[in-house]
């Protein structure tokens, strides 16, 4: 498990930390770049949507990536990140050339290494709080890339370690749904010695990280390396189970589990209440990315269609707009446009995102907001009536809102369209558990640092909970309810605290 | 898993299915539905549940040849597995005692109609049927159905069963003659569509139970949207089961069609291989 402050200052002064220290000094770390991750080129890599963008570095690239970092006596990176990485720690076994080790640092407190380095947004969390970035405003150490080289390294390596886990304890505990937020509960609670079962509604582990983020960011074997690792540790996963529907929470209680972690994400796709929604060609994010990373929709073998445009049109500045409009590239799109409301320094997606999807060929329609859909041939969308916008003053976000100009309205062809606007939460658990405090937003209230509802054995994370995050943001919940799960039942059930 | 315990061929291209899956069985209600899948390539597509059995643990589902999937589904046999099957999804039927019931079942509709008609017999109401289809072979269920129905009236567009014509002449026949204070309908979009019609004349409450095309089934992709009062709504959190005075039927229509290139290429590469 993770270590306290104390634990990571005393690891600092290791006789191996203090050797590595010295053996560069502080200005020939400062001099060295930022590496550069290498990517497939655009044209190639839209040719398939299971192309990952970006490539591997070498062993040198990571050691010498490593030494830029200071080693520094306060880490301030660590407290950007949600769960609690020990970075230096890490870090400096890269420097060393000791990748496995690496590895097993990360394993300490992330269920999830390598999809984290993949898709967490670094530059606000760890990266932002780099020595580098705070004191000399340069480039960050690049923490994320140096994460996902370590878990890449074990992976590939063929050597897996399985971290320590506690003695059974005997005490089962459920949570519903097996994305991020649920993945990374049950390694801390299988850690400690819990008997976890995750239970999924779709048919493949993984939630989000399966059916939404497309393989040219996270490829699912990675998911599944990760999946695999929870499950030598005696996770167990049931899917196709809807908790709240083929059994309700009343029959898993009568079946044993003493507590659930609820992680069951966002499940409502938004829409806007325009008219022509409803025609064919017009699809929300959640069902476009579905069709094709879970179903596999762009392989011809596939039983799933997906309908393919000449013109698409994705709505929204997300990341999740961001996959949409870049797999429409992928699907063979001449145009794929995103249409947003703002301007790009608005847009939420990650700047990582917005760069490959303009290097992609991808055009970005700003300060612009679809009013209207028109249908052509066979009630398919054919053109959406476009209306231009204006920033004023800043809304409850912080950001400036958008106006509409009027008559500034102008029509496109499309005839594929992808609704990006964001998701509300999942309802079949707010709605099948009776005493569950549901805030107006249908998310589940949670005490804010114990994640724990108005019902005691009920905990909650994630999207449920937040209405709409990132992975690490999800992955972060997970770490925190299960400490104090964990916490609760030990005085609820009197067990026998064991550390690992 | 869900394996395939009983296979029993109504027709040509209909096939009642009866698999092992315990927990459905138990949480099932009628109007409730399932989303299958077949193979490791399969399609997710949703099927109301027809009935179940708790004390063998099986649930019996009734599918009708169309595409790729379906016919996939149709071609399994006893001892087969079907890879994935989730559910019960959707709302319930809302069963009370109203009095008369006419529930009107056409095709494969009368599949997920018989639990309904069960149920409405058993909450104590009359209740009619109609059963409609195109011909005698293809009229399906029709001891079952009468086992839990008053009356039951058979309609065939050839008149080779029952009497000839359509399912909205048998419902005209009963309203003239008798109160009818609620319509169930299941049955084709277009057949919906005008059962709706007939009993919005005489202002009749009727639901109507929707197959939409689904991707999750559980609120999460919208694939399954329909307008209901002006508003839209998921076919699968909200429904199957709705207002069939409020439905737009036309827009249903046009988007079950949405796929038709797309799963006449499906077939055309499924029959090659």
């Amino acid at each position: 498990m993770e270590r306290s402050d104390e634990q990571i200052k005393k690891e600092r002064k290791q006789p191996w930390r203090v050797e590595l220290q010295k053996k560069n000094k502080a200005k020939d770390r400062m001099a060295i770049q930022r590496v550069v991750m290498p990517e497939v080129e655009p044209e190639e890599r839209i040719k398939s949507q299971r192309i990952e963008v970006n490539s591997q570095l070498t062993k040198e690239q990571v050691m010498q990536e490593a030494t830029r970092c200071m080693d520094c006596v306060n880490p301030t990176c660590m407290e950007g990140c949600p769960v609690s990485i020990n970075i230096p720690g890490f870090i400096k076994r890269i420097e060393r050339g000791e990748f496995q080790e690496a590895a097993s640092v990360l394993k300490e407190t992330s269920a999830l290494p390598a999809v984290c380095g993949r898709v967490c947004p670094q530059e606000k969390q760890c990266e932002a709080k780099c020595f580098y970035v705070e004191k000399l405003n340069r480039p960050a150490v690049a923490i994320g890339y140096l994460e996902r080289f370590a878990a890449d390294y074990e992976r590939e390596s063929g050597t897996i370690s399985v971290p320590v886990v506690a003695e059974a304890n005997g005490v089962k505990v459920a949570v519903v749904g097996s994305g991020p937020s649920g993945l990374s509960f049950a390694g801390d609670m299988i850690k400690l010695g819990y008997e976890v079962t995750v239970f999924e509604a779709l048919h493949e582990i993984g939630g989000v990280l399966k059916y939404g983020i497309p393989e040219f960011r996270l490829p699912n074997a990675v998911v599944d390396v990760e999946i695999e690792n929870l499950r030598m540790m005696g996770v167990k996963f049931v899917a196709n189970f809807i908790v709240g529907q083929t059994a309700s929470l009343d029959d898993l209680k009568e079946a044993g589990f003493k507590a659930f972690y609820v992680a069951s994400g966002a499940g409502l796709p938004r829409f806007m209440n325009i008219p022509g929604e409803n025609l064919n060609g017009i699809f929300s994010s959640n069902e476009y990315l579905t069709r094709v990373n879970l179903m596999g929709a762009d392989n011809v073998d596939s039983d799933t269609p997906v309908l393919r445009g000449k013109n698409v049109v994705v709505v929204g500045g997300g990341n999740t707009a961001m996959d949409s409009v870049r797999t429409a590239k992928r699907l063979g799109a001449e145009r794929a446009m995103i249409v947003y409301r703002r301007s790009k320094e608005e847009m939420p997606a990650r700047k990582e995102e917005v760069h490959h999807a303009l290097q992609e060929g991808v055009e970005f329609l700003t300060l612009s907001n679809p009013v209207e859909y028109i249908a052509g041939e066979n009630g398919r969308v054919s053109q959406v009536k476009i209306q231009k916008m204006e920033l004023g003053e800043p809304d409850a976000s912080g950001r400036r809102r958008p106006v509409p100009i009027e008559g500034s309205e102008y029509l496109i062809d499309a005839s594929v369209v992808v609704v990006a606007v964001g998701v509300s939460p999942n309802p079949l658990i707010p709605n099948t558990v009776k005493g569950l405090n549901v805030s107006k937003w249908g998310t589940i209230e949670v005490e804010q640092d114990k994640m724990q509802s108005s019902i005691p054995e009920l905990f909650a994370g994630g999207d449920i909970v937040r209405g709409g995050a990132t992975v690490i943001l999800a992955m972060g919940d997970g770490r925190k309810a299960a400490a104090n799960m964990d916490n609760y039942l030990k005085k609820k059930h009197q067990i026998q605290a064991r550390g690992v | 898993m869900n394996k395939i315990v009983e296979k029993e061929h109504f027709s040509e291209r209909v096939v009642k299915i009866v698999v092992e899956a315990p927990l459905i069985a138990k949480s099932r209600k009628p109007g409730n539905f399932v989303i299958v899948r077949v193979g490791e390539q399969g399609e997710r597509i949703p099927l109301t549940i027809a009935g179940a059995d708790i004390q063998k643990g099986t649930i019996s589902l009734v599918v009708q040849k169309m595409g790729v999937s379906t016919t996939k589904l149709c071609d399994l046999e006893v001892g087969d597995c079907i890879t994935d099957l989730v559910g019960p999804l959707g709302q319930p039927t809302e069963i009370h005692q109203v009095g008369t019931v006419l529930a009107c079942g056409g095709g494969v509709g009368v599949a997920p109609l018989l639990p309904i008609v069960e149920a409405y017999k058993k909450a104590g109401n009359r209740v009619v049927t109609i059963l409609a289809a195109r011909s005698k072979e293809l009229v399906i269920l029709e001891d079952e159905v009468r086992k839990w129905s008053d009356e039951v009236i058979v309609m065939t567009d050839d008149g080779s069963y029952g009497k000839k014509g359509l399912i909205t002449e048998g419902m005209e026949e009963v309203i003239r003659r008798e109160k009818v204070d609620e319509c169930v309908t299941i049955g084709p979009a277009i057949m919906m569509k005008f059962c709706a019609l007939t009993t919005k004349k005489h202002a009749i409450p009727t639901v109507a139970s929707l197959n939409a095309i689904m991707v999750d089934g559980t609120g999460m992709c919208g694939a399954c949207r329909v307008t209901v009062g002006g508003k839209t709504r998921f076919t699968c959190v909200d429904g199957p089961e709705f207002d069939a005075h409020k439905i737009d039927f036309d827009e249903m229509m046009a988007r079950l069609a949405g796929y038709k290139p797309e799963e006449q290429e499906k077939m055309e590469h499924f029959l090659q291989q």
